[in-house]
């Protein structure tokens, strides 16, 4: 299944577009040499991989827009790439492409304290804008787990979330503008440092475009306040039903938690003898609720959520009583991933999302499947929002479990579109949920999308044949899976 | 299908066919908003007004399904029995106006600074396109990176790719408490208050200064739990309005019936929050500084804009009488004019729906 591609034979257009980028960037920007790109050949998805023939490394805006442009002028594809944490192959270079990494670009190059703006370079860790931000008293909200790793760019590309978007949004809330290089090698500034701009609202439709819209050179993210205080409650459920329900009641209370996880009962026994985090075993599923604000404000709330959650039948009820044992109780969740991969040999993440209200159906149906599938699944769920993750846990070395943790996967995402979901809730879709982009949409729908690119990039460079599958490819319709051995960054928390 | 719904269609195909312009209305409320059309004349009038109606509204899932035509005030009324909210807080400029204009102008109200605007509460959209076909994109989830974000791309288009027939909204709760101050201060120190605020976590739901018989008066409504209401009032200061006239004023605002928007011509400027006091003229100002109405009829339209455009921001000639010498919009860049203009050509090649609303040319 894993493609594994060679260099592919350098054809004369190639040597046209290295001897114009020779004479326009320094040499050590550019690297051919393939034990010089072969670290280059996949994401964080590794399965799919393929050698790219040149990798591209600018280190500032005006190198980017020579890149393109000499891409533009030999017609060669471009693949744009943050720091490849991506788990959807989004970054998987084209066999006759430019790899174009944009991890030089990383300077923060602003903090703006009275507008509470910052203005980065795509290549700024997420985190490292948080950090830079910390002795002013703020911080840049969307928290995916890989934040220690990922670049603000492959988050815009990705429209990244994290346990925190149900109270603060998902990038798209929080980017205000980004400057961006269009396949012509202009540079467009959409959005703006004012609340709103004129005409059509480009910046929502380019963040998530997953590379190929544009490739971002600089970006204005929103920064707020850290919250004076941080606590979490852990709670215990007797059923799957019982926890959803708790869900649906602190909601429909009125209350927006920080943040709102679930993990059934597989994934807590995973993860407890991996991190020691102190989940309830005897639970069916556990509940992390956290509320954040001022002292007064948290305790209210806590209080509240407390109720809620004894009403609905929880059996045990814990909250965090200082930040180590805040953190602690996160540790599990937030380690769901790399317990998968010491527990099974291989798994297949899945990424989901359902109205919460068919989330029992949707557990018991897994529960189901796994019977007719013959293979183990456990449940880790972003609960606020819908967003679930179920881990298929299978054996790469026996071929027939490949074939049936597929089937399984595409099964469970099937099902998330028929309860009125989707496919793909952050992880997006790249090369590998392309499939089933032709299960969620109509041929209208998805030739809309390919409009839609055509209107940013009508010469079809920018990180072709991901996303949108054409017509022939709907037809034949498969999936991958991913093998624990191959995700990169193993030790990454990850969702 | 529906009849209603199959009229649509109908009239978009027989207009496609004929090469025949479509004006889009619902509610009709908005038509001073945008570009005045001069088509009407040989144009098909589309009035979604008639398909009406909640699809599903799910309190516990944050989210409203609701076709285009229903009414802003049903929707309301709706989320209002379960202290619920659509905190975007879109101007309600007659009781006609529809789910459906709301989000095709994209206007945020009071509220916008804190909860967010109209567009980051689109989660889905069905749109009836050119060739006359239904195509849904989104849906009822908070998190949806399948496909490029449409829904949002779609709020705020003025009608130019097609009608709204449908829309998914978040909706929010709505605050348990709320609390409005007053106080007394100069433009530049309030917009220094503004950017102290930004530093700190305090619940400012909404933020309103203009001056009153010369006196600059900033009004600033809080919202959160009684705790939070306490503390923030404590570190705010100024005199506590009583909860209708507070309520009165914050809907005079989000309205726009404040006798301030009488004013013809009325600008409406966009800029960053942190920018200084413009000096253009008598203004009100909104979402801590991002927000400025001015109402000055004498000034000139190139000297606004270049002074909105010199801080990063636009100005839109909002209302104005008779035909108005410039674009109602700032014109924006040559890049994003160019992308505009190409996903116009893509999704309406025929250019059939609402011509000339969003720039006369378009």
């Amino acid at each position: 299944m894993s493609t594994h591609v060679s260099h592919s034979a350098m054809s004369a257009d190639f040597s046209g577009l290295l001897k114009r980028l020779a004479s326009r960037l320094p040499a050590h920007c550019i690297l051919t040499r393939n034990e010089d790109t072969r670290p280059y050949e996949c994401d964080g998805l590794s399965l799919f991989r393929e050698n790219p023939p040149v990798v591209v490394l600018p280190e500032d805006e005006f190198q980017v827009v020579e890149v393109v442009q000499a891409c533009r002028a030999f017609d060669i594809p471009i693949v744009a790439r943050g720091a490849g944490t991506g788990l959807s192959g989004g970054a998987t270079p084209h066999a006759q492409g430019v790899l174009l990494g944009l991890a030089k670009l990383n300077r923060i190059l602003k903090i703006d304290v009275d507008s509470a703006t910052a203005v980065v370079e795509p290549g700024v860790r997420n985190l490292a804008i948080s950090d830079a931000a910390a002795s002013h008293g703020l911080y840049y909200a969307p928290d995916p787990s890989s934040q220690i790793a990922c670049s603000i760019g492959g988050n815009i590309a990705e429209n990244s979330g994290g346990v925190h978007c149900l109270k603060y949004g998902l990038t798209v809330h929080n980017v205000l503008r980004v400057r961006i290089v269009t396949s012509d090698g202009e540079i467009v500034e959409l959005g703006s440092e004012a609340p709103d701009s004129p005409g059509l609202d480009l910046l929502a439709a380019f963040v998530g475009s997953e590379g190929m819209l544009g490739i971002v050179t600089q970006a204005t993210v929103k920064l707020i306040p850290r919250p004076a205080c941080a606590r979490v409650i852990m709670a215990s459920f007797p059923s799957v039903e019982s926890a959803g329900e708790a869900v649906a009641n602190i909601i429909a209370t009125g209350i927006i938690p920080a943040g709102l996880e679930m993990m059934d009962k597989r994934a807590t026994h995973m993860v407890e003898p991996f991190v020691q985090a102190g989940y309830d075993l005897d639970a069916d599923a556990i509940l992390l609720c956290e509320s954040d604000g001022t002292p007064e404000e948290v305790e209210d709330e806590i209080g509240r959520m407390k109720a809620v959650f004894a009403a609905a039948g929880a059996s045990r009820l814990q909250v965090s009583a200082s930040e180590e044992e805040r953190l602690r109780f996160w540790a599990g969740r937030k380690n769901a991933f790399p317990a998968a991969g010491r527990v099974s040999p291989d798994y297949y993440c899945m990424d989901g999302t359902i109205p919460r209200r068919h989330l029992a159906r949707v557990l018991n149906t897994i529960v189901e499947m796994e019977e007719i599938f013959g293979l183990r699944c456990a449940n880790v769920f972003h609960a606020g929002d819908g967003n679930l993750h179920p881990l298929i846990l299978f054996d790469a070395n026996i071929p027939e479990q490949v074939d049936r943790a597929e089937r399984f996967g595409a099964a469970i995402l099937e099902l998330c579109v028929e309860v009125g979901g989707t496919i793909t809730g952050e992880h997006g879709v790249g090369v590998e949920k392309i499939n089933q982009m032709c299960v969620q949409f109509s041929r209208q729908e998805l030739d809309f999308f390919l409009a839609l690119k055509r209107g940013f990039d009508p010469h079809g460079l920018l990180n072709p044949e991901k996303v949108v599958p054409t017509l022939a490819r709907c037809a034949e319709y498969g999936r991958m899976h991913v093998h624990a051995g191959e995700l990169r960054f193993p030790e990454l928390p990850r969702f | 299908m529906e009849f209603v719904l199959s009229e649509m269609i109908d009239l978009v195909m027989t207009a496609r066919a004929s090469l025949k312009p479509i004006v889009i209305q619902g509610g009709g409320t908005k038509h001073f908003y945008g570009e005045s059309q001069s088509v009407a004349a040989s144009a098909s009038v589309l009035d979604v007004s008639a398909y009406r109606g909640v699809i599903n509204y799910q309190p516990s899932e944050l989210v409203i399904t609701a076709r285009a035509g229903t009414p802003l005030k049903e929707i309301e009324e709706l989320l209002g029995e379960q202290r619920q909210m659509l905190a975007f807080e879109p101007p309600r400029f007659g009781p006609s106006s529809t789910i459906g204009g709301c989000v095709a102008a994209g206007l945020s109200g009071p509220r916008r600074m804190m909860a967010g605007s109209l567009r980051d509460f689109v989660l889905g959209a069905t749109l009836l396109d050119a060739s006359g076909a239904l195509l849904h994109f989104g849906g009822e989830v908070m998190k949806n990176v399948a496909g490029y974000d449409v829904p949002r791309l779609l709020a705020g288009s003025l009608g130019i790719f097609g009608p709204l027939i449908d829309v998914s909204l978040k909706v929010a709760p709505q605050p348990i408490a709320e609390a409005t101050v007053e106080l007394e201060m100069d433009e530049e120190r309030a917009l220094a208050q503004f950017a102290a605020w930004r530093r700190m976590p305090l619940p400012i739901s909404a933020s309103a200064w203009h001056e009153v018989h010369g006196q600059g008066v900033l009004r600033v409504r809080l919202s959160g739990s009684d705790a939070a209401l306490n503390s923030a009032c404590a570190s705010i200061g100024g005199r506590k309005l009583g909860q209708e006239e507070a309520r009165q004023w914050w809907d005079a605002l989000r309205d726009q019936t404040y006798p301030f928007f009488k004013a013809r011509p009325l600008w409406r400027l966009c800029v960053p929050p942190s920018s200084p006091p413009l000096g253009l003229g008598k203004v009100l100002i909104e979402w801590n500084g991002g927000l400025r109405w001015l109402a000055d009829g004498e000034i000139e339209p190139d000297f606004v804009r270049k002074a909105a455009a010199r801080h990063g921001g636009h100005a839109t000639l909002f209302l104005h009488d008779g035909q108005p010498s410039v674009p109602v919009f700032h014109p924006p860049s040559p890049g994003v004019r160019a992308i505009t203009e190409r996903l116009k050509h893509e999704f309406d090649p025929t250019g059939m729906f609402n011509p000339g609303r969003l720039f006369r040319e378009l």
